[in-house]
Order: structure tokens, then C-alpha cells, then sequence
């Protein structure tokens, strides 16, 4: 069928997809060129996860669990670093493990260079554990103890010689564990940390899990909740500090924008062609 | 602080790569299929190290040879057991292994599952609150679970007061679907205005080390 | 015996696991950190089964289809140049390191690219197939479209009216809709879990032959 004789809304409705695609392209290289700020408004289960960490003492252990890989980078490497850039900030000590198959070279990454800016050293302010299989299998172990499913970290380093790991035993030992997750490790933490250990756990989780979890919240088997690349510019404006995030926000405006102009315009399209039909017939 | 000559050769890799898979948006092409294969092989070889490394070595070969936990050659037997599933006439023995794996996998989920997914789920439902408007919302939470349950329950036909039921139900599960839809669109516009930024410091900084 | 055993087998252990989690004895605790341990080691052997089943795919694809060649090569090689280069533990530890550079130089742009598409494919799907076709799928939209609307700086007061109607969509219906879910997959699951244990569901064991 080609245009000529089509009715307005039949053309506007069967426009190629590779021209929403160029216009995709077109929003999100705008803000690239001409950048502007976004207010972000606070959310109350961004700010349980903030306040929880920022009423640790000096010493108090938290364990970041880095659950994810180069696929959610975007959205939750921002929250790990303004997480670890808190904990450090604090002198709190970590524990650290990246339980998804693809994310510890890029935890070990982040960790180093946040770390060297705080000047916090490796074995003695904080230990990278690394990765294990079998995520579900992995948490219940730690929960016995760490050193179950992780005689060595990623470095190689027996645990036992590890001073920071040298009165760390289980999450009995462990104020919270954070886990920031992009496939369902989140709810093995729930399920396994929480449910069996009874380990204070917040999540930080894309935008396509996000809704998932406020049932979590609500019943209080999570402390707080990062809901994908919002919650992370959230929590970076809770730290005053203008992350990847924050930076991020004017991007997603354009977009978001171009979506809900698009699914206004087609369905004027569809009222439209709905009514010449039902006008036909 | 400038980027190295050599930085500069990985990143342009990078961002070849980064176009090379964008390319599938106007049409499937030997620089996707080219890119996609490639990522393929070298996740696959990345894991393989990696679970050598943190798992074999420290599982396997530490406990057994250097501190002497011969028990561990147990676990080794039937995780080689697992092996025979590639033979047709020896497949069998692979579900010895499996039974174990199976076994205690499943037993250790199913009370906790209970715990998770139930008790505590009915717990926060029906967890007493004060004042006007948490009550409200109190009840339409209530309403709105016990209506979702109801829809999901196919052993009687949806009519009389089930049916009504189960209509409030899946608008309810419409309202959630509507608001994960709106969270998910925010998660993969973050994708990719990551690789626009990364492909944007790339040309700036290619162009700051040649003019 | 190749089939009866492992379902003893499945059985006993499970069933042991299941009254373990209600026994707090030093022996049980025992039994749940060893039995933990052993899966671990289990899976740790079996992992690279499908890892094998991966190449011998690819170079069975290749044998098949000339024009499946030099994409297979390109796996392959792929693969190779991570298994090399990844022998020595330090490759993983160190920066700037042939590994290092092929994680963060081929696979997080392959990786992240391939996802970051879905932008692209929402935004297609966003216009050609939200519809407001039945009074189901208006509902969808219209809450879809209020909970997208927060991320664009409004002018107040709609801002904080915004922000209050998602905070309570995400709060209230959302989180009924999903509990429903949550209870009624959970029982699924739990029921799953039981079959399995009790042998009625076989299917994890494979086909006869």
C-alpha cells in the first residue's frame, strides 16, 4: 500500500520505525551539544538507604554486593560509586563481591579508583571477594561464613591473612548488605540474606525491575530501595556531587519526551482512523 | 589529562565496535554480525578464566592440594559425573550428580520461598496502620492483592462475584505494568546515553591529541 | 537404577534440606554449610559443560554453512585470545592488561550497545503499538504515561502533584499488583519444588535413551 490515497492517520500511523530511530538518535545527541540542568526530587526509599549508611559509626562493616554486568552499567555503576564514595567518606569498612559472571573486572575497577581517592588501601579498609557461580548458593554460604565459598579474593589473597576480613566472619558481622543488581540476584539476596539471615538488605536495581520490588519495601524485607538511573541521580544530589547520573538527567528528559509526544501522536492517529471506520461502516 | 596514543587506538576500537552494533537499527549487516560474534567469544573467554581462576583454583585445587581436604574429591566426582551428558549411551550418570545438585537446591528453597514469598508478602498486607489516608490506602492495597490473587486463580470460571473479582484484579495488574513500562523506558534511555557520551569523548579527545 | 536412584537421590536429599532449616543443632548447621560447599564445587565442574556445548556449536555451524565461516573464526579467536591471555591471575588484577583492554575496549561496548538498542525499540514500540485500543490497555497507558511524566521538570505546582500520584501508583497499586504476583509465582514455584523433590516432575533428569 502506498501513501498516495492513504488518509492522514494511515500514513501517520505507519510511519517507518527507522525514522522514530533517527529521531531517537536526534533527541539524545541534543543535551550532548547544549546541556542543561534538572532538578531531582528525593524519594523517601533513596533516602532510607543514604540515612541508614550516613548513621554508621567509623569501622561499622557494610558489604556492596556489585551484581551486575557491562549490560546495566549505565544505570547502577552511578550508584555504586556514590555508594563507595559514602562508605569511604565515612571510614566505614567494606566487603565487596561481584556475584554476576561478566562485573568483577568492572567492580574491581570502580572500587580501585574510588578507594585511591580516599586514600582507603585494599586488605585493610576494604576486600574485593570477587565472584563465585551459583549466586543463590553463594549467599547462603557467606551467611555461614565467607570464607566458604571465598578462601581467597580476587586477588588471590587468602582471607584469613586479609586484615580487614580478620573479625568479618558472616552477615552477623555486616551492618546491611547493598546490592545493586541487574537480573534476579536481587531477589536471591531477599530471599537468601534476608529471609535466612535476617541481614538488613537494600537494593539498587534497574528501572525495568524497579516497580517489582515496593512490595519488598513495603513489608520491610528491604531497608531502601535505588530505583534505576533516577534513583541514582537521587542519591548523587543526596551527596552533593554531580555524577554520571546527574549528568545523564537532561538525556532522559529529551527522550522521555519524544516517547510521550509519540504515544500521543499515534493514538490521535488510532481515535482517528477508529472513527473513520466505525463513520464507513 | 590527554589520552595515550594507545588509549586512544583501544577506544576507537571501542566505538567501531559501538557503531558496528548500532548499524543492526537500519538493517542486519556483516559489521553487527561481525561485532556480535566477537563479543560472544571473548565474554565466553572471559568467564572460562574467570571461573578457573575463582573457582576451579580456589574450590578445587586449594582445598584439595594445599590444605589437604581430600573430602573435597567427593563434590569433584560428581561434577565430573555431570560430563556424561555429552555421551548418548553414558548419559545416564550425569543424573546422579544432578539429583544432588537438584536435591539440595530445591530443599533449601522451598522454606524459604514460603517465608518470602508468602508469609511475609501477607504479613506487609495486613500489617495495621493509623490515620485516614494510610487506611485508604491500606484497603486499596488489600483489595487490589486479593483481586490480583483472584485473577490468577483459573480452577472456576471468572463469572458471579469471582468474575467482578478478577476484572478488579487485572486492571490492578494493569496499573503496575503501566508503572514498570514508565520505569523501564528511563533504564534503556540510560543505555544509551552512556554510549553516546562515551562515543562523544571519544571524537573530542581524538580531535584535542590531533589539532 | 537410571532413573529410580536419582530420584531416591533427590528425595533424600531434598527432604533433608527442607527439615535442616527447622532444626538449629550444630549438626544441621553443619550439614547446610558442607552441602552449600559441595553444590558449589558441583557447579563449578559443570559450568565449563556448557562452555564446551558453546564452541562445539559454533565450529559445528561453521562446518555446516560457508557463510557462517570467518564469523566462527571470529568467535573462536575471540575466545582464544581471552582463554591466552587470561592464564596468568595477575591479567585480571592488573590494569592496562591485554585482558583488561579486551573487557573494557570489546566487551562492554558490545555488551552495553546491544542493550542500550532497546532505547530505540521502546521508542518504536512506544509509538506503534500502545494503543488505546481497550479500556485495559488505556489504563496501561495512562499510568505509564503520569509515571514518565516525573522525569520532565514540570513547572509547580504539577510538579509535586506529579511526583505525589507516581509516588503513590508505585506505593499502592503497583505494589498490590506486584505482591499478587509475587504470592501467586511463589506458590507456583513452592509447588514446582515440591513435585521435583517428590519425583512427580522429571524433566531436570533429561530423555530416556
Amino acid at each position: 500500500m502506498n501513501g498516495e490515497g492513504q488518509a492522514w492517520y494511515d500514513r501517520l500511523l505507519n510511519i517507518d520505525r527507522r525514522w522514530i530511530y533517527l529521531l531517537m538518535a536526534v533527541v539524545v545527541i541534543v543535551p550532548a551539544i547544549r546541556p542543561f540542568a534538572v532538578p531531582v526530587g528525593i524519594s523517601g526509599e533513596v533516602r532510607a538507604v543514604h540515612d541508614f549508611i550516613a548513621e554508621l559509626p567509623p569501622g561499622q562493616v557494610v558489604h556492596l554486593a556489585i551484581d551486575y554486568d557491562p549490560s546495566t552499567l549505565a544505570e547502577l555503576h552511578p550508584m555504586a560509586e556514590a555508594i563507595l564514595h559514602q562508605c569511604f567518606a565515612q571510614d566505614l569498612r567494606l566487603v565487596i563481591t561481584a556475584l554476576s559472571q561478566f562485573g568483577p573486572a568492572m567492580a574491581d575497577e570502580i572500587v580501585t579508583r574510588v578507594a585511591a581517592e580516599h586514600g582507603k588501601q585494599v586488605g585493610v579498609d576494604y576486600a574485593f571477594l570477587g565472584y563465585k557461580p551459583y549466586p543463590a548458593i553463594t549467599i547462603l554460604a557467606m551467611g555461614t561464613d565467607y570464607r566458604v565459598p571465598f578462601p581467597t579474593d580476587y586477588y588471590g589473597t587468602p582471607v584469613d591473612s586479609i586484615p580487614v576480613m580478620r573479625d568479618i566472619h558472616n552477615y552477623a558481622n555486616v551492618a546491611c548488605v547493598i546490592s545493586l543488581a541487574g537480573g534476579n540476584v536481587a531477589d536471591m539476596w531477599i530471599q537468601y540474606g534476608n529471609a535466612k539471615y535476617g541481614v538488613p538488605v537494600a537494593l539498587g536495581v534497574t528501572g525495568v525491575m524497579a516497580s517489582d520490588y515496593y512490595p519488598y519495601l513495603q513489608s520491610r524485607q528491604i531497608f531502601g530501595l535505588l530505583p534505576g538511573v533516577k534513583g541514582a541521580a537521587e542519591y548523587e544530589r543526596l551527596r552533593n556531587r554531580s555524577g554520571e547520573a546527574s549528568r545523564g538527567m537532561p538525556y532522559q528528559v529529551t527522550s522521555h519526551l519524544l516517547i510521550l509526544v509519540a504515544m500521543v501522536v499515534a493514538n490521535i492517529g488510532f481515535i482517528a482512523q477508529r472513527r473513520a471506520r466505525a463513520g464507513v461502516r | 589529562m590527554e589520552a595515550s596514543w594507545s588509549t586512544l587506538l583501544w577506544q576507537g576500537g571501542a566505538v567501531f565496535l559501538t557503531l558496528a552494533v548500532f548499524s543492526f537499527l537500519y538493517a542486519d549487516n556483516p559489521f553487527y554480525k561481525f561485532a556480535e560474534r566477537l563479543w560472544v567469544g571473548v565474554a565466553t573467554g572471559y568467564w572460562t578464566m574467570l571461573l578457573y581462576h575463582q573457582g576451579f583454583r580456589d574450590k578445587v585445587i586449594l582445598p584439595i592440594f594445599q590444605e589437604g581436604k581430600w573430602y573435597y574429591f567427593i563434590p569433584v566426582l560428581l561434577g565430573l559425573l555431570m560430563w556424561f551428558r555429552l555421551s548418548p549411551q553414558l548419559g545416564w550418570l550425569s543424573r546422579y550428580a544432578l539429583g544432588f545438585y537438584v536435591g539440595i537446591s530445591t530443599g533449601i528453597f522451598i522454606p524459604l520461598a514460603f517465608k518470602t514469598a508468602i508469609f511475609l508478602q501477607v504479613e506487609g498486607t495486613i500489617r495495621p496502620v493509623s490515620g485516614f489516608w494510610p487506611t485508604v490506602n491500606f484497603l486499596l492495597a488489600i483489595l487490589g492483592v486479593i483481586c490480583g490473587l483472584a485473577y490468577f486463580y483459573f480452577s472456576r470460571p471468572h463469572t458471579g462475584v469471582l468474575g467482578v473479582m478478577s476484572r478488579t484484579g487485572i486492571y490492578t495488574l494493569m496499573i503496575g505494568f503501566g508503572a514498570g513500562f514508565g520505569l523501564t523506558v528511563m533504564g534503556r534511555v540510560a543505555l544509551l546515553v552512556q554510549r553516546v557520551i562515551f562515543t562523544r569523548d571519544y571524537f573530542v579527545s581524538l580531535w584535542g591529541k590531533l589539532f | 537404577m537410571k532413573k529410580q536412584i536419582p530420584i531416591l537421590i533427590v528425595f533424600i536429599t531434598g527432604l533433608v534440606m527442607v527439615l535442616q532449616y527447622f532444626v538449629p543443632h550444630a549438626t544441621s548447621e553443619f550439614l547446610f554449610t558442607y552441602a552449600n560447599d559441595f553444590v558449589i564445587v558441583i557447579g563449578i565442574l559443570a559450568l565449563p559443560l556448557g562452555i564446551f556445548s558453546l564452541m562445539r556449536g559454533t565450529v559445528i555451524k561453521a562446518k555446516r554453512d560457508p557463510r557462517e565461516r570467518f564469523y566462527a573464526i571470529v568467535t573462536i579467536a575471540g575466545f582464544l585470545a581471552m582463554v591466552i591471555a587470561g592464564v596468568q591471575r595477575s591479567q585480571f588484577t592488573t590494569p592496562g592488561t591485554w585482558l583488561q583492554n579486551m573487557f573494557s575496549y570489546v566487551m562492554i561496548p558490545c555488551q552495553a550497545t546491544i542493550f542500550s538498542m532497546l532505547a530505540f525499540y521502546i521508542a518504536s514500540a512506544a509509538y506503534r503499538a500502545f494503543r488505546v485500543r481497550t479500556w485495559l490497555a488505556t489504563v496501561l497507558l495512562v499510568t505509564a504515561f503520569i509515571v514518565m511524566l516525573r522525569i520532565v521538570p514540570l513547572p509547580e505546582p504539577l510538579s509535586g502533584w506529579n511526583s505525589a500520584i507516581v509516588q503513590w501508583i508505585l506505593a499502592v497499586p503497583n505494589m498490590a499488583s506486584k505482591r499478587a504476583i509475587i504470592i501467586g509465582v511463589g506458590l507456583g514455584a513452592i509447588s514446582y519444588s515440591m513435585k521435583i523433590i517428590l519425583g512427580i516432575e522429571r524433566g531436570y533428569m533429561g530423555g530416556d535413551r
